[in-house]
């Protein structure tokens, strides 16, 4: 079978008019409907051009919103990495002819909504594996479920060098974060120091041991879209086509107490697949965008695509290489961790990305950057999806 | 006026397949699923093997016997039900039977500043019992 490699483009990539710790509570249907907006006009494209959607669950609730009729749709949710899948969903889809114009979209008033005392569990309702087996002990949330995995990657590789790989992502990541307007670390309820410190990381407050504050990611009021098309169609629109060369996704658990092992990802197959595909190999890319859900969840993602061996992330990472200047760009936009994160973070990555590549990041700009690595994981690290995209 | 009740934690509610499993922690016993076609214990209970798919399956009490597969230590609380009780500390535990589960571990001084203190995984850990309810007991370990 003939590889659709190349087979469709992205042509256009946005957020919500807004985005952050919002004042006025916006829904998840308006915050998605902005960033489709935008991501349309970004494209030069208009909303009767859509023939496909792809969100995160409520695709028919989206659709109605925007009044867009779809003739092919994909409600695929699988946690954060979701809109990075989607990326990959759209390319068979189109490749396939079921449609010509994909909008992927997501949004979500996670800061609005969220309150004390939790939301769902991620395990769902009392009866469900999660709510017999894990929400009754407190498994409730992202960082302790994930916290508990990065202990087990200390308990294995040396809690000292683990937290030097910790503290590294940390203290780069919101240097990127410094050099994007739109990040939430300008936000004074940020809570993260604009020129973040190693000392500031070691000294910020505990959420759940071994994770302090300043390892964990943002709950903000965000949302993205992108749009995706046929060769044809991309070569006469406003921007350069990013071509999607390569895609792969997986999942090996649902819950946090059911994956195989605590110190490896799915990444460690979707990265392989999706590099097979597009026909390169690590050293290849300009751009890492790498989902960030916590600092340990970028380390074990590095690991887990093979861009250093098992245990290694302390050495990959050493010396701020992710950071502005160094030799390794990654997560250039700030991150789930200090740019935006409402909750799921996946499509993010993707406009960074595409943003990279278009040359439109401003003062965060990679320089020459044509081929970029979009990793996302969902879930307690359960889900994954590896994109690789180039411009021309 | 109604008197205000203090939160509380939310409970597992049983299925078809876990009614036995929590009859069982009622009697403060633990119980879990093995695979009679191939060599696997697994957690939590389903009545047709996750490995092999064989409905040929048994349930088999535990020893209580295990260790500490890994843990976190709570700080800030996660739902209203355990506002009073932080830190505390969640854990998966690898029974003596080969499965994992996850849990608490009671009976230690949980400190995110000093975690080794009282705590390393690998540790030998016995089962104990949370009596949440009159119908519902939670398995929980504690250093052995």
């Amino acid at each position: 079978m003939a590889s659709i490699s190349r087979a469709a483009a992205i042509v256009g990539a946005a957020e919500s008019d807004e985005l952050g710790y919002l004042e006025n509570r916006k829904s998840d249907l308006q915050l998605s409907t902005e960033a489709a907006y935008n991501a349309l006009e970004d494209a030069g494209l208009r909303k009767s051009d859509v023939d496909a959607i792809f969100a995160g669950g409520n695709t028919l609730g989206l659709a109605e919103h925007m009044g867009i009729h779809p003739r092919f749709t994909d409600s695929t949710q699988v946690g954060g990495s979701s809109f990075v899948i989607h990326a990959g969903h759209a390319l068979a889809a189109i490749a396939a002819g079921y449609c010509e114009v994909a909008l992927v979209v997501h949004g979500n008033n996670g800061h609005s909504r969220r309150f004390f005392g939790g939301g769902a569990a991620e395990g769902g309702g009392p009866s469900s594996p999660g709510g017999q087996f894990e929400t009754p002990y407190g498994f409730i949330g992202a960082p302790i479920n994930y916290a508990m995995a990065c202990a087990r990657y200390m308990h294995e590789y040396g809690e000292e060098r683990s937290r030097e790989g910790m503290s590294e992502v940390a203290v780069s990541t919101r240097k990127w974060a410094a050099l994007n307007p739109r990040a939430l670390i300008h936000d004074p309820k940020a809570e993260i120091p604009l020129t973040m410190s190693f000392d500031d990381y070691h000294a910020s407050r505990w959420i759940c041991w071994p994770f302090h504050l300043l390892d964990c990611c943002l709950v903000t009021d965000a949302g993205g879209a992108y749009i995706v098309t046929t060769p044809e169609r991309a070569r006469d629109l406003k921007k350069p086509p990013l071509w999607i060369l390569g895609a792969g996704e997986g999942h090996d658990h649902g819950m946090i107490s059911q994956m195989p092992s605590l110190t490896s990802l799915i990444a460690r197959e979707t990265g392989p697949a999706a590099f097979k595909m597009a026909g390169v190999t690590h050293d290849d890319f300009d751009l890492a965008m790498i989902y960030d859900s916590f600092t340990y969840t970028v380390m074990l993602t590095l690991e887990s695509l093979g861009f250093c061996g098992r245990g290694e992330a302390a050495d990959f990472l050493r010396g701020q290489r992710t950071a502005p200047g160094g030799d390794f760009p990654m997560n250039t936009s700030g991150g789930g961790l200090s740019y935006t994160h409402p909750g799921a973070y996946g499509i993010f990555l993707v406009i960074e990305a595409a943003r990279q590549l278009w040359s439109e990041a401003g003062a965060r700009q990679v320089a020459d950057c044509g081929l970029a690595l979009v990793h996302g994981t969902g879930g307690s690290l359960s889900s994954g999806g590896t994109v690789v995209l180039a411009r021309d | 006026m109604t008197q205000q009740r203090p939160p509380t934690k939310p409970l597992p509610s049983p299925t078809p397949e876990t009614e036995y499993y929590w009859a069982r922690c009622k009697e403060h016993e633990l119980w879990v699923r093995s695979c009679n076609d191939c060599p696997v214990t697994y957690f939590y209970p389903r009545d047709i093997c996750p490995e092999c798919f064989s409905r040929n399956t048994e349930w088999i009490k535990c020893s209580g016997k295990g260790t500490l597969h890994t843990f976190g230590i709570v700080v800030r609380p996660p739902h209203r039900g355990w506002a009073e009780d932080v830190p505390f500390v969640v854990a998966m535990v690898d029974l003596e039977e080969g499965c994992r589960m996850p849990t608490n571990l009671v009976d230690v001084d949980a400190d995110p500043a000093d975690p080794s203190k009282t705590l390393r995984i690998g540790m030998a850990v016995e089962l104990a019992w949370d009596d949440r309810t009159d119908e519902i007991s939670l398995p929980v370990f504690r250093p052995a």
